[in-house]
């Protein structure tokens, strides 16, 4: 496969409050693949993403999604990029007081001219791709948190973004259900061609579902490896990296 | 992955629809990027075409669609779904393999069917230093806020339609309609105590039909509109803090943001407009139980009713309603603008959406004090 930069991450310093946690991060997401971000706890994983999706600002350094860059982007340019992607985030972040189907339909009201009836059958439709279209009335409170994830999946899919982002797709879940939605990801990358950006640590789903990976490392606040995570696990020059995909105890690296 | 399968929907033109009858077949020609935000007048056309036609089989030509997304397949599904008599049934022709791929993923059956914080020593300078430090950030936060809800409110001005009406009145019913009864009580029994208190001392010169006029004067100038806010900042401040504050706990802030949506023109004005619709009504409401408390009061000291009606009449004057009421609006913005920018400010942790309440109801209660001082300061300087 050609690479096809979709996000392009250069100069990337990120951290909060004179704290920098990401020094200089260069790396691309090519279109299509499932990227998966790593690390150990405290890493920066989350606030990476949240960077991704402009929600943090960084200190230095451009975040482009198509060439576009997220980070100066303002008004109409940064709404015409944020309709191009999709967040889950780790809890799932339903609307509490909207069913699911209202859930999935609120982008679709703000920004397209559909009539009720053509809403209503999109957002359906994106419930039955995850399998809840016999749940589309009930209150994110109802369904369990395996549930409200793939709502909220079926959610950031509502306008059909080219990449979607997930917060730690396998947190508080059981194994079966996680492997579930390992497959629903693997699936919808393939059928729809959706670019996924993973943030996760949970070393089954990342064999399962990534096509690349990179680890950050919050003592050279930099990337520690990047590539496939079985090549990784058994190739990488850092004794750490290849213990981490062993699932090894070890010592942090020297 | 080929640039083939994956077009940019920005490079094809907006979706396009031709009709044309050939026989005894009416043949719908898609043309360009069916997405969500180009369909929605095609898909509609597409319906009345095909309803227009129940004799003629439909053939739905896609072959010079560029790009279709999800919302596309959900208009070519939802055409096929529409039921047809047996001799003019509908089919697709021409659609790209990978968009007939997408396709087959749905079943148009199955849619008919409806911290823990350091402890570190702080020395008293540096304490000051960052007290001075957080007190300027937080003037600085509630001017951008007072700026970023003005222009939200003037949006709204502008395209009324985009309102959220359905949560405004939500929200009117919590602010407005469950607050009567509280409001009732308390008014109530300030009209009471107000009567009594005064009526004692005032028995004594034989000056007791006065009281009408002390009760009426001060309730409807000052405490009625006074009292109505503190309740309503106490009630809704309050909840609106906490409302948005747990919505930012959970993401669901970060969420609107992400989807390009600006929570101020999502929460903040639905609940400005609740609270400027309900504040004078309310108002209203505590000054008439107000006075009917002290006329009552009144009864015990041998005055009628009608006396103490007649006698507020003789004194109090239109104007000092008018007076009293046109601090409602601006106590509601107050209110409601102070509750949601606590929300908004919300931290992270179990008990940030608390501190945000609190912080609501004293902010709100300290201004709505200072707003009333300037009241009374503006109508002496003009002799109201």
């Amino acid at each position: 496969m050609p690479a096809d930069p979709i996000i392009t991450v250069e100069h990337l310093t990120a951290g909060y409050e004179g704290n920098v946690l990401m020094q200089d991060l260069n790396f691309s997401v090519h279109r299509g693949e499932v990227f998966i971000i790593l690390g150990g706890s405290g890493s920066g994983k989350s606030t990476l993403l949240k960077h991704m999706i402009g929600l943090y600002q960084p200190m230095g350094g451009s975040i482009r999604i198509e060439g576009d860059d997220i980070v100066t982007a303002e008004g109409a340019a940064r709404r015409a990029i944020l309709n191009k992607i999709g967040v889950m985030y780790q809890s799932g972040a339903l609307f509490g007081s909207m069913t699911l189907l209202e859930n999935v339909r609120l982008p679709l009201e703000e920004y397209t001219a559909l009539d009720g009836a053509a809403m209503d059958l999109i957002a359906r439709m994106k419930l039955q791709l995850v399998g809840l279209d016999a749940f589309c009335g009930h209150m994110p409170a109802e369904i369990s948190g395996g549930m409200q994830k793939r709502a909220a999946i079926a959610r950031a899919m509502a306008l059909d973004p080219m990449i979607l982002f997930l917060d730690e797709p396998s947190a508080g879940l059981d194994p079966i259900t996680s492997a579930e939605l390992d497959q629903l990801i693997l699936r919808l990358a393939k059928s729809l061609r959706i670019t996924f950006v993973v943030v996760t640590h949970e070393l089954a789903s990342i064999y399962t579902i990534a096509d690349r990976v990179i680890m950050l490392d919050k003592r050279t606040k930099g990337i520690i490896a990047e590539g496939d995570p079985k090549v990784l696990r058994d190739t990488s020059d850092n004794p750490w990296v290849r213990r981490f995909f062993r699932r090894e105890v070890a010592a942090e690296p020297a | 992955m080929s640039t083939a399968t994956a077009p940019r929907p920005a490079e094809a033109p907006a979706a396009a629809l031709a009709v044309a009858d050939a026989g005894d077949r009416r043949e719908l020609r898609f043309s360009g990027r069916l997405d969500a935000y180009s369909i929605a007048a095609v898909w509609h056309d597409a319906l009345a075409a095909l309803a227009a036609a129940p004799e003629r089989a439909i053939v739905i030509d896609a072959s010079r669609v560029d790009y279709c997304d999800g919302a596309g397949i959900a208009m070519l599904i939802d055409l096929l779904r529409q039921p047809r008599a047996a001799n003019a049934p509908t089919s697709i022709s021409g659609l790209r393999p990978e968009f007939e791929a997408l396709l087959d993923q749905f079943d148009p059956a199955a849619m008919q069917v409806p911290v823990e914080a350091h402890v570190t020593r702080i020395n008293v300078i540096a304490e000051i230093g960052r007290a001075a430090a957080i007190t300027g950030r937080d003037i600085k936060a509630q001017i951008a806020f007072i700026g970023e809800t003005a222009t939200a409110l003037w949006y709204a001005a502008k395209h009324p339609a985009r309102i959220r009406w359905k949560d405004v009145w939500y929200t009117c019913e919590q602010v407005g309609v469950n607050a009567l009864p509280i409001v009732a009580l308390i008014s109530f029994l300030l009209g009471i105590i107000l009567a009594f208190q005064a009526a004692v001392p005032m028995r004594q010169f034989g000056a007791e039909l006065f009281v009408a006029d002390l009760v009426g004067l001060s309730i409807l100038r000052e405490l009625g509109p006074l009292m109505t806010a503190i309740l309503l900042a106490g009630r809704s401040g309050a909840a609106f803090a906490a409302e948005i504050g747990t919505m930012k706990v959970n993401e669901e802030l970060n969420a609107l943001t992400t989807m390009g949506l600006d929570p101020v023109r999502f929460l903040v004005v639905t609940r400005i407009i609740a609270a400027l619709l309900m504040m004078p009504l309310l108002t209203l409401f505590s000054d008439l139980i107000g006075i009917l408390g002290g006329a009552l009061t009144m009864l015990t000291f041998n005055i009628p009713i009608a006396s103490f009606l007649h006698e507020v009449d003789s004194l109090v004057d239109v104007k000092d309603l008018l007076a009293g009421m046109a601090k409602a609006p601006v106590f509601a913005v107050l209110i409601a603008g102070v509750g949601c920018l606590r929300g908004l400010q919300t931290q992270t942790g179990a008990s940030a959406v608390g501190i945000s309440a609190t912080r609501a109801v004293v902010s709100s209660i300290v201004l709505l004090v200072v707003v009333d001082g300037i009241y009374a300061f503006v109508y002496y300087l003009l002799d109201i």
